[in-house]
């Protein structure tokens, strides 16, 4: 198949193959990571903008490092150093950005949306890097492959995704493309931090250990303090009785279960270190594999030219054919 | 049709006994495949090399996608299969194999591909058919089959492991 999106905003929606797709592609530029010399000229005379409203240490440089492993040249932008802090509206920003020609767009930012609001205004491939609490791709896409190379499948799966449901866009990108691709989501955590369409979305549980039994992935959440207002929980010590993924509370799920958990983690309260730095636990992994998600996103949307330009004639131009004739 | 299944047989087993002349043995030697079908004729020179020698030659699979010259020009991307060479390529003898021979614009890539990954003792270009038309300076060491076209022609190799069955096939006039 080939992969005909223009952006990268969401998973939801994606098909079954459109999803394989990107995580086979993704898996192939793992084996670039490891050489001496990491670096392809995939991407060589592209530019790859980061436009970053909200803080971020592993995506944004993850994005950085796979736009320069395909010798891309990279700019980042940081909100907080932008003509942001003088009044400039993000679309005006992105106007200003897209008008010195780069070749992909990524955008994190703390209003839903905000990625297909830009993609529809602006003439350039857009990369959602996680727009407030509705979807983070790049993220699922990282956590999809890190399963399939630990669990060796991707269907078929119970997946318990635990904490705060309610501000995780990286729990939406996550059921999506599970539920495509036919496992088992339970969504488990405090009433207070699931979203009221949690039923629609998978099995809901209030106990972390009915939510674990029997499970092949867990998936912990990150508790988004900064999110929280004052009425989600009692207190931080309450929370982490209840919902902190201890050795203990692992031991309901299969033998083999593994742990995955998006970063940054809070120790004590939402993942016992235990278990963090444990033989399930697949973090590192997930980490590792983002680059190589980030670089098959970067392929498949910097590289082309836009839709508005002609596809030569030129039979070079025309891979498919290319490859048969040698 | 070019070659049938015994042409190609014969062809493949000329161009083993030509690398190991060359070469004088395997010793040094390993076999770089480029995708998708010069996997598998890297795979039946190994075979005919290890029944000759006695020595099995390693055996690598290049991706030159990430290489090719004209990825800004194309509407789609092709697919990424990615490199799996599983041993150091550095002071190795390399013996780059593919199905067809063209424009060279594929070997190219595979060469620049190679240099990325380690820096051999020496490469060598083993191929099924050249069928001509180059447009850059390469040529191949190995050739099963040298076979004139036109621009409008294409060749297609058919391999048992994919296709059931050996032979190379002319398709004449076809869209260019």
């Amino acid at each position: 198949m080939t992969f005909t999106h223009r952006h990268l905003l969401g998973l939801d929606g994606m098909s079954r193959e459109e999803l394989l797709y990107l995580i086979d592609t993704a898996a192939s530029f793992k084996e670039i990571s490891e050489r001496d010399i990491k670096k392809v000229p995939t991407l060589r005379g592209k530019t790859v903008v980061g436009l970053f409203y909200e803080a971020s240490t592993r995506t944004r440089t993850s994005f950085e490092i796979a736009a320069k492993r395909l010798s891309a040249d990279y700019v980042n932008i940081s909100s907080a150093t932008s003509s942001t802090t003088k009044g400039e509206t993000l679309l005006d920003t992105a106007r200003n950005i897209a008008a010195m020609r780069p070749d992909a767009l990524i955008i994190r930012h703390h209003a839903a949306g905000a990625a297909r609001y830009l993609a529809n205004r602006i003439d350039c491939p857009v990369i959602n890097a996680g727009d407030g609490a509705h979807e983070h791709p790049t993220q699922a896409l990282l956590d999809l492959l890190t399963i399939r190379d630990h669990v060796g499948r991707l269907e078929g799966l119970t997946v318990a995704i635990v904490g705060d449901i309610l501000h995780s866009r990286v729990t939406r990108s996550n059921v999506h493309a599970l539920r495509a691709l036919g496992n088992t989501v339970r969504l488990v955590g405090p009433p207070t931090l699931l979203p009221r369409e949690a039923a629609a979305m998978g099995e809901v549980h209030h106990q972390l250990a009915s939510g674990v039994r029997g499970a092949d992935v867990v998936m912990m959440l990150r508790l988004q303090r900064e999110r929280q207002g004052r009425n989600y929980l009692p207190s931080l010590d309450e929370y982490a009785r209840y919902f902190c993924l201890t050795r203990a509370a692992l031991a309901e799920a299969k033998p083999d279960v593994v742990v995955l958990h998006p970063g940054p983690i809070n120790r004590g309260v939402e993942i016992a270190s235990d278990v963090a730095d444990g033989a399930a636990s697949l973090i590192m992994d997930q980490v590792t594999n983002g680059v190589a998600v980030r670089m098959a996103i970067l392929f498949l949307l910097a590289s082309r030219r836009g839709a508005q330009v002609e596809a030569p004639a030129n039979e070079e131009a025309q891979p498919e054919r290319r490859r048969k004739v040698g | 049709m070019v070659l049938d299944a015994q042409g190609v047989e014969r062809a493949l087993a000329r161009v083993t006994h030509e690398i190991l002349e060359r070469n004088k043995g395997v010793a040094n030697l390993v076999f770089i495949g480029v995708r998708s079908l010069g996997v598998e004729i890297a795979e039946r020179l190994a075979g005919k090399a290890a029944t000759i020698e006695g020595v099995e030659v390693p055996r690598g699979v290049i991706d030159i996608t990430l290489y090719r010259d004209d990825l800004s020009r194309a509407g789609q991307q092709p697919a990424v299969k990615g490199t799996d060479i599983p041993f150091p390529i550095d002071d190795r003898q390399v013996v780059l194999v593919d199905d067809v021979l063209y424009t060279g614009r594929t070997v190219r890539a595979a060469l620049d591909a190679l240099m990325d990954l380690g820096r051999p003792r020496s490469v060598q270009l083993a191929v099924l058919i050249d069928r001509g038309h180059r447009e850059l300076p390469i040529r191949a060491d190995y050739v099963g089959k040298n076979l004139p076209t036109a621009a409008n022609e294409s060749v297609q190799v058919r391999l048992r492991e994919r296709d059931g069955r050996d032979e190379v096939v002319l398709i004449r006039g076809e869209e260019g």
